[in-house]
């Protein structure tokens, strides 16, 4: 298990540095510097802020400055655009609101979608089946910038029940529908993964060995079956968390949760580089650290990989 | 009162394409102790009788006619009274022992969990029974291969985890299944010296089901021959042998090649086995038969003694005029 | 060699009454049940056609591509026209109608909805088209290159991709389009070489399957040159998982822009695709102009709908295994 760990951290670490590297070239490729502006500034100024902020050093040295930042001291640098704030400052106060309706969508997608896919698998051909199958088959065409939208007109504008957005510090009639909008479509793949692999590994010839031992279905389910079910189930959860992650933006965008996604867009509208790279690192670590951990869970579970 | 007492059983399966009969109207007794070979090519529909007797069929299959096991139908039971049943008094073991252990267990939890079940041992207990099970079965090295997964253990082991998993509440009725079909030649011999010395020393009543005829020879007492789901010929294994009755059984002894005649090629039933899905009216192996005279497209012939012989067989045709 | 071993047995055919009566009755069996072979491609073509969903999905497709070319011909209004006489009332007098000439009602600077929707498909589908093939050409070249070449390249490539896959790329390509300036093109490169990670990973799977067959074993021994049993054997046989992929690509890509687009940070106007228009029509549901909303979310969800099904009738048209 330690080796594992130990080489699996062998293809994050260089993820994570290639991630910096490109994301700082990109901001050093962009055209005019982060303080050219309508109204130029006299050089001297314009000197005077760039020793400031460690622009006048040569690239590499920048580069070098803005890794020992973020590994020493986890420091994102300063804002571009808002001279008196750092880059952790924005982001600690967008970062919560997103992590709270991020966790509980991702519980959501789970939870719902592997017990629909598995009741779906185990009823197979019933009304469950057909309604859990066309619920997966609408949700393919339903992502969250549909989702979100559709949510409001049906529960703001025409019944009334729920705020069309906002946070109040997250109290839950706030929270209901980003979380539906931002799980659905991850909540039909998860189900109909889980389906399809269920019907498969209960199709399996170790299934009916387990049937000829006199086990009863639920055991047979629960002890036979469900591992290998939940091992492609597994292998989505990296993509999903990543597709969530992404989806938080246009969550925060059109909700005005004033999470982190709406930061980013803000920041992207108004060219702020150094949030947008502050954001994308934070959020690339958070995915690279997860899928980590799923792989590390995946190994755990299938004993044909060796540890 | 026999042990087994099959009566007209029936195998059916919806498919997309329609109705496949696997089975049709087979019936044969099995005493205690004795070891019955069920023979026939592939999709002649024996290893479908035998899942029918465990109540093991795919979701789409149903079942008719009627199985006494011990006095008790097994069609009438729901899946927890089978349940009571299956490797407690009635075990199987499956052609594939890699896909038929659970890859994602160790062996000592898969053995273990049918003693806990049906004997209410506890893990403990359970462990030391599956440890001299295996050593019964001359399984080396017994207390390391038990903590193994199966994918870290050979086919030949693989097969004996299986044999001494079904042995362990001492069924009455082992069922194997091709037992040795996905093994090397020499673990074949193996395997099936000890389901000989298992049968003499546990007393079990063995369903071997195969395609190999070399295999029956050695092993059991009765043989019966299946094509396109139907018994053509039911007799001792020694009258099998000795005096073949159905045109089929001879095409199938003359397809094993031996080493005591002298032959330059090896002998082939021509044509391929039939559609399950459209069975000929008459007996299944007439369009392949040499001998087939009319009557043999038109209408099954019962299954039925010949002479004074003890076998029973379904064919058309006199002994005389097959020679 | 071969002749000499047929013709040995035909000698022995000849002389053996046996073999000879079996000989005919193969004949016979071959001619009274003809068989009728199909090309792999045939089988797919009419197995893709029995798939109903597969089928509706390519018509409305096509009605959907036939609308983004023949629609403007009927269009009243030119997607840049303002209708002066109704901005500011959409919600009283914008609603789709077909006497003033707005079939899909008005947006929310007055322009005709119904031409914005044409310009919407084609830039959107353009988008899809484009990303795919880009992701599918740069993917096949690599995967199949790591997957031929094999050994240390092949681990150094894949590791390369395993490592690409674990970034967040939306948030890359929009620092992308961020810095590189929001044009068309730079959203097509964008998106289609994000997209061609999955695309490599599956055709060197392939490769490697393709690669390790005996038909191209069977080629490499008898000295074929490598570029012909590229172009003779690995490509025609990855043709059928590229295509089913590449189908499966274009809503992907769809997607992806209409994110992009929906955040605005995409196609800019006075550009738009169904991403910006559905981001338009979601900012304004609260006046009541649903219309905006759903007409784009319309076309939106059809297309994705019939590429799914599409791809999913080309997969089970090409991989009979799965069925």
């Amino acid at each position: 298990m330690f080796n594992f760990i130990i080489r699996r951290l062998g293809i994050a670490i260089p993820t994570m540095l290639i991630l910096i590297v490109f994301s700082f070239s990109m901001m050093k490729l962009a055209p005019g510097g982060p303080f050219t502006s309508e109204r130029p500034l006299p050089p001297q100024v314009l000197a005077n802020i760039e020793a400031k902020y460690g622009l006048d050093q040569p690239e590499y040295m920048q580069l070098f400055n803005y890794m020992k930042g973020i590994i020493t001291q986890f420091d994102f640098g300063p804002s571009f655009r808002f001279k008196d704030r750092s880059v952790n400052d924005i982001i600690a106060q967008g970062f919560p609101v997103t992590l709270t309706y991020g966790i509980w969508s991702f519980i959501v997608a789970v939870t719902v979608g592997i017990s629909l896919g598995a009741v779906a698998a185990i009823k197979k051909n019933s009304w469950l089946d057909y309604t859990a199958v066309g619920i997966t088959i609408g949700a393919q065409v339903l992502p969250n910038f549909v989702m979100a939208p559709i949510l409001v007109l049906i529960f703001t504008l025409w019944l009334g029940w729920l705020p069309g957005g906002g946070w109040n510090g997250g109290e839950w009639p706030y929270l209901v529908m980003p979380v539906i909008a931002l799980s659905t479509s991850y909540m039909a793949s998860i189900a109909r993964i889980t389906r399809s692999s269920m019907l498969e590994v209960l199709n399996s010839n170790f299934i009916r060995t387990a049937k000829a031992k006199g086990l009863s279905n639920g055991s047979i389910i629960l002890k036979h079956a469900l591992k290998p079910t939940m091992l492609p189930v597994i292998s989505y959860l990296g993509p999903a968390f990543v597709g969530m992650v992404t989806g938080s933006v246009v969550i925060d965008q059109y909700f005005s949760t004033g999470g982190i996604g709406q930061l980013f867009v803000n920041s992207a509208l108004s060219r702020d580089y150094s949030v947008m790279m502050g954001i994308t690192i934070l959020l690339g670590a958070l995915v690279i650290i997860f899928n980590m951990i799923v792989d590390i869970l995946y190994a755990w579970i299938d004993p044909k990989i060796r540890l | 009162m026999s042990l087994l007492e099959v009566r007209d059983l029936d195998v059916t399966f919806s498919t997309n394409d329609g109705t496949v009969r696997a089975v049709n109207k087979i019936s044969f007794d099995l005493e205690a102790g004795e070891t019955l070979a069920i023979v026939g090519e592939s999709g002649s529909g024996k290893s479908q009788a035998v899942f029918a007797i465990m109540g093991l069929l795919a979701d789409n299959g149903s079942t008719s006619g009627s199985v006494l096991f011990h006095g008790e139908e097994l069609t009438h039971l729901n899946d927890t009274q089978l349940n009571k049943i299956r490797a407690n008094d009635m075990a199987m073991i499956f052609q594939d022992p890699m896909t038929s252990l659970n890859p994602y267990m160790r062996v000592r939890d898969q053995m273990s969990e049918v003693l806990q079940l049906h004997k209410g041992m506890s893990k403990s207990e359970a462990y030391n029974a599956c440890v001299s099970m295996l050593e019964a079965v001359k399984l080396p090295d017994a207390t390391s291969v038990i903590n193994r997964f199966p994918h870290e253990c050979s086919g030949g082991m693989r097969q004996r985890i299986m044999i001494a998993m079904s042995l362990l509440c001492q069924p009455k009725l082992l069922i194997a299944d091709e037992p040795t079909t996905a093994l090397d030649v020499t673990v074949q011999a193996q395997i099936m010296a000890l389901l000989r010395r298992v049968q003499d020393d546990f007393g079990t009543a063995i369903i071997l089901i195969t395609h190999d005829l070399g295999v029956v020879a050695g092993s059991c007492e009765k043989t019966l021959v299946m094509y396109g789901g139907r018994i053509l010929e039911y007799a001792t294994t020694k009258e099998i042998f000795a005096a073949p009755s159905h045109p089929y059984t001879r095409g199938l002894l003359s397809a094993v090649p031996r080493l005591d005649t002298e032959t330059d090629e090896l002998v082939t039933i021509p044509g391929n086995p039939p559609n399950m899905m459209e069975l000929p009216a008459g007996c299944p192996f007439a369009p392949r038969c040499e001998f087939a005279k009319d009557i043999c497209h038109a209408e099954m012939p019962e299954l039925v003694a010949h002479g004074d012989h003890e076998g029973l067989r379904a064919c058309h045709l006199s002994l005389e005029e097959l020679s | 060699m071969g002749s000499v071993a047929s013709e040995k047995a035909n000698q022995l055919a000849k002389h053996n009454p046996k073999t000879r009566k079996i000989e005919q009755m193969a004949q016979n069996m071959a001619n009274t049940a003809p068989v009728k072979g199909r090309s792999l491609w045939q089988d797919a073509y009419h197995r893709f056609f029995q798939n109903k969903a597969a089928v509706i999905s390519v018509i409305a497709l096509t009605a959907i591509v036939l609308f983004s070319f023949i629609g403007p011909y009927f269009a009243v209004w030119s997607n840049e026209e303002i209708d002066w006489a109704r901005l500011g009332k959409a919600t009283e007098m914008g609603a789709p109608s077909l006497e003033n000439g707005h079939y899909f009602g008005i947006d929310n600077l007055g322009r005709d909805l119904y031409s914005r929707v044409i310009q919407g498909t084609q830039v959107s589908l353009m988008v899809g088209l484009i990303g795919a093939g880009i992701a599918v050409f740069v993917g096949t070249f690599y995967g199949a290159a790591a997957g031929y070449f094999g050994g240390r390249i092949d681990s150094f490539m894949m590791r390369l991709v395993d490592i690409l896959m674990s970034i967040p790329f939306m948030f890359i390509l929009i620092l992308m389009l961020v810095v590189f300036g929001r044009s068309l093109y730079m959203l097509f490169i964008g998106i289609g070489l994000l997209a061609w990670l999955d695309m490599a990973r599956i055709v060197r799977g392939q490769t490697l399957t393709i690669k390790n067959k005996e038909y191209v074993e069977a080629a490499i021994a008898t000295g074929v040159p490598s570029l012909t049993i590229i172009r003779r054997h690995i490509v025609p046989n990855l043709m059928g998982v590229v295509a089913v992929y590449a189908t499966l690509l274009v809503p992907g890509m769809i997607l992806t822009e209409s994110f992009i687009s929906f955040l605005g940070l995409g196609v800019q106007e006075p550009n738009t695709s169904w991403g910006a228009l559905i981001s338009e029509g979601a900012g304004t549901i609260n006046y009541g102009t649903t219309w905006q909303l759903f007409v784009p979310l319309f076309f939106f969800v059809v297309t994705l709908f019939s590429f799914f099904f599409i791809g999913d009738g080309l997969r089970d048209a090409l991989d009979p295994k799965d069925r």
